[in-house]
C-alpha cells in the first residue's frame, strides 16, 4: 500500500438527536426583559387588542430546553461539520481559502455590528469610506469603471447583470428584438438560470473537442440581432482559460450585444489579467471566494458587480459616493435597475474583504495568484500519477490555472468505482468529499480539487497518496470503497426522501405527520 | 517583505522546488493560456501589504467614525429591527466549522445539514407550515420567489399586493417579476390600515396568480382580516402569499392556521446584529403539495434515517429542479444562501421556546404601546395613523406641528435619538410621518426620553 495511510481517524459521531427530541417541558434558555409595572399599569392586557381571529392559540411547538443544553447541542453539531479550518479542503469551484481571523475578529466589533442601515448618514462615515474604498479597488482590480458591493452572491450578481443588460437594451428600444443571452456549457449555471429568471431566452454552446472552449464559428453563429449579450465564465472551472475571449467580445460587441464575463474564478488571475482591459462591459467578483471572506456553512456571501462608464447608470441603487468631505449614498439614478435587496449589501463581508486586501497589498495579490496557481500544478502532476485519472483536455492545455476537472472514467470502467463511490471513501481518510462538477457532466465521472494558496505543500502530498491508495483499493478490494464511508459521523443515508413526496420531510412537524409516530 | 502568514508556500526555495517538480522552469509557463497581449503587467495601483497589527489600526481608525446605538437611543426598524442578541448566538455562529465550512456531502457535514434542517422545522413550527426552505438573502428575495412561484404553480401573470408594501420589497418584486407578471397595488382603509377587501374584490381575478400580504404591515399595523383575504383568493383560484416579521408569530395567528399557501420572511430579528442592514436573512415556507415544491428555486433539506439505528441523515429534495442541475429551464437561480444566520436563527428559537417567544412578543407589545400612548400625548402629533392593533412599529405624524420629519429628527440627535424612518416620500398620502420602532431593548427610561425630547422638538 501507498502511504495513504489510514490515521486512525474517526469523525465525530454523537448520534445526536433533533433539536425537538431534547428538553424537557418548562425548561427556557433565555430569559426576556422584564416589562415595568408603570408600563404594565398603564397598558395592560395588550394582547387582547389583537381581534380573537388573529391571536394565536397554542403557541408554537418550539423544544424547550436550557441555555446548557442549547450550546451542548449546536457545539456537537459543529463537531460534526468540517470546515477549512478543520482540515484539507480543496472543494473546488469556490476557492476555500482560509479566512484570516482578524478580519473575523474586526467585523464582530460593535463599531458594525450595531449599526442601523438607516442613520443619518453622518453617523455612519466609517463603513462608508470602507465600502467607497473597496468599489475602487475593486475597479483597480477588474480595469472596469464603477461597482456596486450589493449583490448577495454570485448567482444574485449575474441576476444583476442580466438585469442591466436588459435595461440597456431597453432605454435603446431594442429590447423585444434582443431577447438572447449566450453563454458557455462550461459556464457556472447561474450564467443560464439568473438570465432566464431575468426573462431571456438561453443559448448554450459547448466546447470543442480538442480546446476544451466553444469555437469561434459557433459563437459566430450564434450571434444575431436577437443578441442581447454573452454571460459566461472565465477562467472556466476546468482551469482552463478561454483565450478566445477576446475574439468573443469583438463578436458580440459588433453585433450589439454586451458581455458580462464571471470572474468567480478570479483568484488565480489577480494582478495578471483585469477582464475590463480586454473589453467586457460588465464583470463580477465574488468575495467569499477571491476575497477569503468565510464560507458560513453556505453563505451569507456577497459580491460585487463592474461595469464599464456607459452602463454606471443602470447600476443598483443606492451607490456609495464620495463628495471630498463626506461619504454619502447616491440614489438619484433615474435608469437604475432599482433595489436588489433589502439595503444594500451584506457589510460584515464587505469589511473582511476591504481588510483582506489592505493586508495583502498589490504585491501579496501578484503572489496569491502565483502561489494558488503552483500549487494548483503540483497536485494536477501528483494526481495524473493515480491510476485511473485522467485530465480532458490535457494535450491542449497540460497546464491549469486555479483548479482542474479531472476524470475517473478509466477507473469506473476498469474497476466499476467511480466518483461517487471514491468521494464516500475519501471520508474515511479525514478528508472532505471533492466538488464534482456542476451539470451537466460533459467529463465523465468529474471530480475538482482547488487548492488555493493557502493551502499547504503536505495537503497536496497527503491527498494525491489517499488517492493513490483509494485506487488501489478500488482495483484490489473495491468493496470497502463501495461500502463506504466507514469512518464518518453516520453510516449509508437512505436517499428516498429526495424524490418521495410521502417520505420527504422539510421540518420536524411534517416528518411526525408522515410517520404518524411521535419521535422514534 | 516578509513570507505571508497565510500562504504556507509563498517561501521563494518552496515554489523553486514545486515549479521543479511540475516541470516547468518558472511560474510563467503556468500562465501559457492566457494570450500576452491581454496580460496585465503593471504593478496594481493598490495599497502596500501591511501587518495585521497595522491593519487593526487603520481599520478601527476608520469605523471609529461610525456611531453605534448603544452609544444613542435608535427607534428605527423598517425592515432592521433592535433586538437584544443573546450571547449563544454569536459563540455558535463564531464556531470556526460552522463559519468556514462550505458545501461537503453529509458525510462531512452532517451538523450542518442537521442545524439547517432544525433551522427549517422551527420557522415551520413558528408559521405553521410543513415545507420550509433553506434559507435565502432576505425577505425582498423570498417575496420576490414567492411570487415567481405563485406564476408557476397557477399559470397566471398578475400579483396583488397591499399599497403599504414595503418599498424596497416593492421594488425587489417587480425587478423579479419583470416581463413575466404585473403587479397590481391594492388599497387600504385610511382609517384602520386594513387591506380594502372591498378593492380586493374588484382586482382580483382570474388572471390573478397570488394575493400577497404583509403582517404586521411594513407600517406597523397588524392585519387582521387573513382569514378572510386568504378566502378570496381561494375563491378566484389564486394562492395567498404572506410575509411575516417572526417575533410577532408568538402572538399572533400563524399564516398556516389562516389560509397561507406561501409564507415568507425576514429573520434578522432572530439573533442576528443589525449590521448596517447586512445580516438578513430570508425564510420561504409553503403547503407540502408537490407542485410548490417543484416551484421552490432554493435547496430543501429532507430528514431521512441511515443503515444504523438511532442516527439521523439528511438528504436534498428534488435536487434536479434548481438552478444547479437544470440551468436555464429552471427560471430562477440560487447560491450561496445565509446558512450561518440560519443556524444563529435555530440557536435563537432553542434558547426562547414556545413560552419565551410568546413572552418576548407581549413585552414588545406592551412597549410600543407604552410608546403610542406617551408620544399621542404630545401636541400636535399624532400616532399612530391607523386605528388598528400594532406590534412593534408604528407611524408618527408631525403635520399638526409645523415640523418636518427631517427637522424633528436632527432636533433629536441632539439628545442623542435617532428619530424613527422619515416615509413622508415613500407615502405621500400620510403627511409628514415618520415610522418608529420600539422592541424589548428599550425601556421605560428610553420612552420617557423620547417622549420629553420629541415634546421639545416639535416646539
Amino acid at each position: 500500500m501507498r502511504d495513504g495511510e489510514m490515521t486512525g481517524y474517526h469523525a465525530v459521531a454523537w448520534k445526536e438527536p433533533i433539536v425537538h427530541q431534547l428538553g424537557r417541558r418548562g425548561r427556557r434558555g433565555y430569559r426576556v426583559p422584564m416589562v415595568e409595572e408603570e408600563i404594565k399599569a398603564a397598558i395592560g392586557d395588550v394582547v387582547s387588542r389583537i381581534p380573537e381571529k388573529m391571536r394565536r392559540k397554542e403557541p408554537p411547538r418550539l423544544p424547550e430546553l436550557s441555555e446548557p443544553e442549547v450550546v451542548r447541542h449546536y457545539i456537537r453539531l459543529s463537531q460534526q461539520t468540517y470546515g477549512v479550518d478543520s482540515g484539507i479542503h480543496i472543494h473546488g469551484t469556490c476557492s476555500m481559502k482560509y479566512s484570516p481571523k482578524l478580519n473575523e475578529s474586526l467585523a464582530r466589533s460593535p463599531k458594525i455590528a450595531d449599526i442601523h442601515p438607516l442613520q443619518e448618514v453622518e453617523t455612519v462615515q466609517g463603513i462608508l469610506e470602507i465600502m467607497y474604498e473597496f468599489q475602487k479597488w475593486l475597479c483597480e482590480l477588474s480595469g472596469m469603471d464603477e461597482f456596486s458591493l450589493q449583490p448577495r452572491g454570485g448567482a444574485h450578481a449575474v441576476f444583476g447583470n442580466a438585469r442591466i443588460i436588459r435595461a440597456y437594451h431597453k432605454l435603446n428600444g431594442e429590447l423585444e428584438e434582443r431577447n438572447e443571452i449566450i453563454t458557455t456549457v462550461l459556464s457556472h449555471p447561474c450564467n443560464g438560470g439568473s438570465p432566464a429568471a431575468a426573462g431571456f431566452k438561453v443559448v448554450t454552446l459547448y466546447p470543442d473537442e480538442e480546446t476544451g472552449y466553444p469555437d469561434i464559428e459557433a459563437l459566430k453563429s450564434a450571434v444575431s440581432k436577437r443578441t442581447a449579450g454573452l454571460m459566461m465564465t472565465d477562467p472556466y472551472d476546468t482551469g482552463v482559460f478561454d483565450s478566445n475571449i477576446e475574439e468573443y467580445i469583438k463578436i458580440v460587441h459588433e453585433v450589439g450585444g454586451l458581455v458580462a464575463i464571471d470572474q468567480a474564478n478570479a483568484n488565480c488571475i489577480l494582478s495578471r489579467l483585469r477582464i475590463g482591459d480586454v473589453g467586457a462591459d460588465l464583470c463580477h467578483f465574488n468575495l467569499h471566494k477571491t476575497f477569503s471572506t468565510p464560507h458560513g456553512s453556505t453563505g451569507p456571501g456577497s459580491a460585487a458587480i463592474g461595469v464599464k462608464k456607459g452602463l454606471s447608470k443602470f447600476l443598483p441603487v443606492p451607490v456609495v459616493e464620495f463628495d471630498g468631505e463626506k461619504y454619502y449614498f447616491d440614489y438619484d439614478r433615474p435608469h437604475s435597475i432599482g433595489k436588489v435587496g433589502g439595503f444594500y449589501g451584506v457589510t460584515p463581508n464587505i469589511l473582511k474583504a476591504y481588510a483582506w486586501i489592505i493586508t495583502m497589498g498589490a504585491e501579496g495579490l501578484e503572489e496569491t495568484s502565483e502561489v494558488a496557481v503552483i500549487n494548483n500544478n503540483y497536485l494536477l502532476k501528483k494526481l495524473l500519477e493515480v491510476r485511473g485519472v485522467s485530465l480532458p483536455w490535457g494535450k491542449s492545455h497540460p497546464f491549469r490555472l486555479q483548479e482542474a476537472r479531472f476524470s475517473l472514467q478509466k477507473l469506473k470502467e476498469e474497476t466499476g468505482i467511480g466518483i461517487a463511490d471514491v468521494n464516500h471513501r475519501i471520508v474515511d481518510f479525514g478528508l472532505q468529499d471533492m466538488e464534482t462538477s456542476h451539470e451537466p457532466w460533459i467529463i465523465p465521472e468529474p471530480f475538482t480539487p482547488e487548492p488555493p494558496e493557502t493551502t499547504p505543500k503536505e495537503d497536496l502530498d497527503r491527498l494525491a497518496e489517499v488517492l493513490h491508495r483509494i485506487s488501489e483499493e478500488a482495483y484490489t478490494n473495491p468493496e470497502i470503497v463501495k461500502t463506504a464511508p466507514h469512518n464518518a459521523s453516520i453510516s449509508k443515508i437512505d436517499r428516498a426522501p429526495s424524490s418521495d413526496p410521502k417520505k420527504w420531510a422539510m421540518t420536524w412537524r411534517a416528518y411526525l405527520k408522515k410517520t404518524k409516530g411521535e419521535e422514534k | 517583505m516578509p513570507v505571508n502568514p497565510y500562504m504556507p508556500n509563498s517561501d521563494p526555495e518552496m515554489k523553486k522546488q514545486m515549479l521543479k517538480e511540475i516541470g516547468v522552469k518558472g511560474v510563467e509557463e503556468l500562465f501559457a493560456d492566457i494570450p500576452e497581449r491581454i496580460r496585465f503587467r503593471k504593478r496594481l495601483e493598490l495599497p502596500s501589504p501591511k501587518s495585521e497589527y497595522e491593519v487593526r489600526r487603520h481599520i478601527e481608525g476608520i469605523l471609529s467614525r461610525n456611531k453605534t446605538c448603544s452609544e444613542v437611543l435608535s427607534f428605527l426598524g423598517a425592515g432592521c429591527w433592535p433586538h437584544h442578541v443573546p450571547s449563544v448566538c454569536d459563540d455558535i455562529n463564531s464556531r470556526s466549522e460552522f463559519l468556514t465550512a462550505y458545501a461537503g456531502d453529509v458525510y462531512s457535514d452532517l451538523g450542518r445539514y442537521q442545524a439547517l434542517f432544525e433551522f427549517q422545522s422551527m420557522i415551520g413550527d413558528l408559521v405553521a407550515m410543513d415545507v420550509v426552505s433553506f434559507p435565502w438573502y432576505d425577505w425582498q428575495n423570498v417575496c420576490g420567489d414567492a411570487t415567481r412561484m405563485a406564476v408557476m404553480v397557477t399559470d397566471r401573470y398578475e400579483i396583488l399586493v397591499p399599497r403599504t408594501i414595503g418599498p424596497d420589497r416593492l421594488s425587489v418584486v417587480r425587478a423579479h417579476c419583470e416581463g413575466l407578471a404585473d403587479i397590481k397595488l391594492i388599497n387600504n382603509d385610511p382609517e384602520d390600515g386594513q387591506l380594502s377587501i372591498e378593492d380586493l374584490e374588484s382586482k382580483v381575478s382570474s388572471k390573478t396568480a397570488a394575493v400577497y400580504i404583509e403582517n404586521p404591515s411594513y407600517l406597523g399595523f397588524i392585519e387582521t382580516r387573513g382569514k378572510e383575504i386568504s378566502e378570496i383568493a381561494r375563491n378566484h383560484g389564486a394562492l395567498f402569499i404572506v410575509g411575516v416579521e417572526p417575533l410577532s408569530l408568538g402572538v399572533l395567528t400563524p399564516p398556516g392556521e389562516y389560509g397561507a399557501d406561501i409564507v415568507c420572511g425576514e429573520g434578522q430579528p432572530l439573533g442576528m446584529h443589525m449590521y448596517f442592514g447586512g445580516a438578513l436573512l430570508g425564510f420561504l415556507a409553503c403547503r407540502d403539495v408537490e407542485r410548490y415544491v417543484s416551484a421552490i428555486p432554493h435547496r430543501l433539506i429532507s430528514i431521512t434515517t441511515t443503515e444504523r439505528k438511532g442516527e439521523w441523515g439528511f438528504t436534498y429534495v428534488l435536487p434536479e429542479r434548481t438552478m444547479f442541475a437544470a440551468r436555464e429551464k429552471a427560471r430562477s437561480f440560487t447560491g450561496t444562501a445565509t446558512a450561518l444566520w440560519a443556524i444563529t436563527a435555530a440557536v435563537y428559537l432553542s434558547l426562547l421556546g414556545p413560552q419565551g417567544i410568546r413572552e418576548l412578543a407581549e413585552v414588545i407589545m406592551q412597549k410600543s404601546h407604552y410608546a403610542m400612548k406617551r408620544i399621542s400625548e404630545i401636541g400636535g402629533v399624532r400616532v399612530p395613523a391607523f386605528n388598528s392593533p400594532h406590534f412593534e412599529e408604528f407611524t408618527v405624524n408631525f403635520d399638526g406641528t409645523g415640523k418636518t420629519v427631517s427637522e424633528v429628527n436632527k432636533a433629536l440627535l441632539k439628545h442623542g435619538i435617532i428619530g424613527g424612518k422619515d416615509i413622508t416620500k415613500e407615502f405621500p398620502e400620510l403627511g409628514k410621518t415618520a415610522l418608529y420602532c420600539v422592541t424589548e431593548i428599550h425601556t421605560r427610561a428610553d420612552i420617557e426620553k423620547l417622549a420629553g425630547s420629541l415634546q421639545e422638538a416639535v416646539q
